[in-house]
């Protein structure tokens, strides 16, 4: 493998090798920046990030349908408003993966911590491992797919898009939830203000599929899953409900 | 001869007082509590408190129309490669589409941008109108992260993160469902017509480390051009500017208790934060203790009028100041030429503070499309440019009389204070006494 830091090639030709960026030898922010110089996805369609180490912001803000794939572990914010790259961290990431995500795909091969797919607002977010607590927190139209478990608190006030879990969930789950819809698999240690278990309809079942699909998961089947969501009962301010602010 | 005890004069009880039972009687009779926009309303020691000396034997002033004074201010230094140059050191506070109508907004930012200066997004997002019409753009990141997205982070300015606001710290807000029109919903990614809450903490970070790993995403996402600020509440301005510092800011915009808000309780309104005047000099002490007074700068809100304000403000250590509800008075927010409407929403001009109920008939705190009607955006916008150029000469009156050649010369030594309470938070003698409350005795 050819470890290079980044100076742009003057000739256009497609390069299809990734392209290698070592954490150990050039900073985060050439790294960025170098993302963020792609304007056409086609000339530098593969890139690898070697060393990270638990750096925070790892490929934050990339605006071109690149694969950037990352050997080790991050530390907060990796891939944060990915818009259209396609991400892949062989480690597990810290807190807010994902964060604020436009489009594209981010998989984690090992657990996530606090905040995944925080805000989120398109794309997909995989993570094979565990998510720790306030997975999808305020999402506003991600999808995310947890294989293993998600901690307390996620899906606060998620407004739109997709929370599947494989495993449990642990407690608050969609607390004050809008119209996120939430797939567990496994048990819900607790339900959040407003949120509530719903029918699993055929829309359901097709749109869990397609995400199941997507997220590459073909050894469970959409049937073993519950879905969850918002009672709409908060909606609007009621002093009767002062109980369950 | 049948003697009468002569009768007392009824009396009214301090405590409960007019205002306070009539509160008491809407809240036993509707069973919310009341919410409002605006800032504090009470009686709170405040720049009108202080005094400037003027020049004299130990110094001399400046000719009035011939010796320059200079009011621009560079905000950004620390660690931008792009910081923001303004010709005035007064700039517009964020203010939200929603919570302010469309034609608000670009009135906004067509003022401040003939002006010289920048306005600022809000909770909601960045509109069209008001990046087309705003020079300089500061774009807030906000708990609710309502409309963020990176195009809009890199084609800002400058980047504001909210921790809090004067009106409420601590507190998060509400957008209640009747100013939900279809643009707002969709702007906030939520069904029209319901309440849409704003959180009170950042979804994805916690605490000053934290903070400081949010701001380093931020810098990398947008190649370290913009310049990043901190706007706290004004509930612990030392250590609040400290750590803003400490998690790498490159401006601190500090909001005391009178700055506006567009909705919350009121009594929060009136009970959480600090004066204005009680925030500056802890912040600038902070500063000054890091080594970063001017180098990391300071923007204060919250009740700033006018140039006298300025001025003040820009004495205690400010590198600038913000407005909002004047900047609001200034488009025609609570003008008297609307009496007749005010009297019907059973208030009066002045004193109308219902902004969340999107009744406003002056048409700027609303999404109704007949009353936003109302403000015409260049006439509203020319409005608040003359406001703050009148500002800004009467800062600069100001500071040519004790003896500056620009406004940031202004020092807490051309200040005296009228209260022993202001004396106390400003720092600056009693007026007639060398005696500064509690920095030792006369």
């Amino acid at each position: 493998m050819n470890v290079t830091t980044l100076a742009k090639s003057p000739q256009r030709e497609v390069n299809y090798a990734p392209r290698v960026f070592d954490l150990d030898t050039a900073p985060l922010r050439e790294l960025n920046l170098a993302l963020h110089q792609v304007t056409d996805a086609a000339d530098e369609p593969s890139w690898e990030v070697i060393n990270p180490k638990g750096s925070h912001a790892v490929a934050a803000g990339v605006a071109q349908p690149i694969a950037v794939e990352v050997r080790g572990s991050v530390g907060y914010y990796c891939g944060g408003m990915n818009d259209k790259a396609s991400i892949t961290v062989h480690g597990s990431a810290g807190p807010g993966v994902g964060e604020n995500m436009m489009s594209g795909q981010i998989t984690v091969k090992g657990d996530a911590s606090q905040y995944a797919g925080a805000t989120g607002r398109g794309g997909l977010l995989v993570i094979e491992g565990n998510a720790s607590s306030r997975c999808g927190i305020s999402m506003k139209g991600i999808d995310i797919v947890v294989r293993g478990n998600v901690g307390h608190m996620s899906a606060f006030m998620a407004q739109s898009g997709n929370l599947v879990v494989l495993g449990d969930a642990g407690d608050a789950l969609g607390d004050s939830i809008y119209e996120a819809r939430l797939f567990v698999r496994g048990s819900v240690k607790s339900l959040g203000a407003d949120c509530i278990k719903k029918e699993m309809r055929p829309e359901h079942i097709a749109k869990l599929k397609e995400l199941l699909d997507r997220a590459g998961i073909t050894d469970v089947k959409p049937e073993e899953f519950t879905r969850y969501g918002s009672a709409r009962t908060l909606y609007n301010f009621n002093i009767d409900n002062a109980d369950a602010y | 001869m049948t003697y009468h005890n002569p009768p007392t004069t009824p009396r009214r009880s301090a405590t409960f007082d007019d205002y306070t039972m009539s509160e008491i009687r809407r809240a036993a009779a509707t069973g919310i509590y009341d919410i409002r926009g605006s800032g504090a309303k009470r009686k709170l020691p405040h720049f009108d408190d202080l005094l400037f000396l003027g020049a004299s034997i130990s110094r001399y002033p400046l000719e009035g129309y011939r010796e320059r004074c200079e009011t621009s201010v560079t905000l950004g230094t620390r660690h931008a490669k792009k910081p923001i140059e303004l010709k005035i050191p007064i700039t517009i506070a964020g203010m939200s589409f929603g919570s302010l109508s469309g034609p608000a907004k670009e009135a906004l930012g067509r003022g401040a941008t003939i002006a010289g200066t920048s306005t600022t997004t809000g909770d909601g997002g960045m509109t069209e109108e008001e990046r087309g019409h705003s020079q300089t753009l500061v774009y807030q990141y906000l708990p609710s992260r309502y409309g963020m997205n990176p195009r809009d982070l890199r084609r800002a300015d400058a980047i504001e993160i909210v921790v809090g606001q004067g009106a409420k710290p601590g507190g998060g807000g509400m957008l209640l469902g009747q100013k939900i029109s279809d643009r707002v919903a969709e702007m906030r990614t939520l069904p029209k017509g319901i309440d849409q809450r704003s959180a009170c903490r950042h979804p994805d970070w916690t605490g000053p480390d934290d903070l400081e790993i949010k701001i380093l995403e931020l810098r990398e996402i947008t190649d370290w051009e913009k310049p990043i600020y901190v706007k706290v509440g004004g509930a612990r301005p030392y250590y609040d500017t400290a750590l803003a510092v400490k998690a790498g800011a490159d401006v601190v915009v500090l909001d005391g208790m009178q700055g506006g808000t567009a909705a919350t309780q009121e009594v929060f309104i009136e009970h959480v934060g600090q004066p204005t005047l009680a925030c500056i000099r802890p912040a600038v002490k902070a500063l000054q203790d890091l080594g970063m007074h001017r180098k990391v700068q300071l923007i204060v809100s919250g009740g700033i009028r006018n140039g006298a304000d300025v001025a003040k403000a820009l004495a205690l250590g400010a590198d600038a100041v913000s407005i909002g509800t004047a900047a609001l008075i200034a488009l025609g927010d609570n003008d008297p030429r609307w009496e007749d409407e005010y009297q019907k929403l059973g208030t009066t001009a002045g004193a109308y503070d219902d902004w969340h109920e999107g009744k406003d008939p002056a048409g700027i705190t609303t999404q109704d499309p007949e009353l936003m009607k109302r403000v015409d955006p260049i006439a509203a916008g020319r409005r608040l440019a003359n406001y703050l150029k009148v500002m800004t000469l009467e800062a600069q009156t100001i500071a040519r009389a004790c003896g500056k050649n620009h406004v940031h010369n202004l020092e807490p030594e051309d200040l005296c204070a009228l209260t022993i309470e202001s004396a106390a938070m400003a720092g600056v003698p009693l007026a007639g006494t060398g005696w500064i409350p509690g920095k030792g005795t006369f």
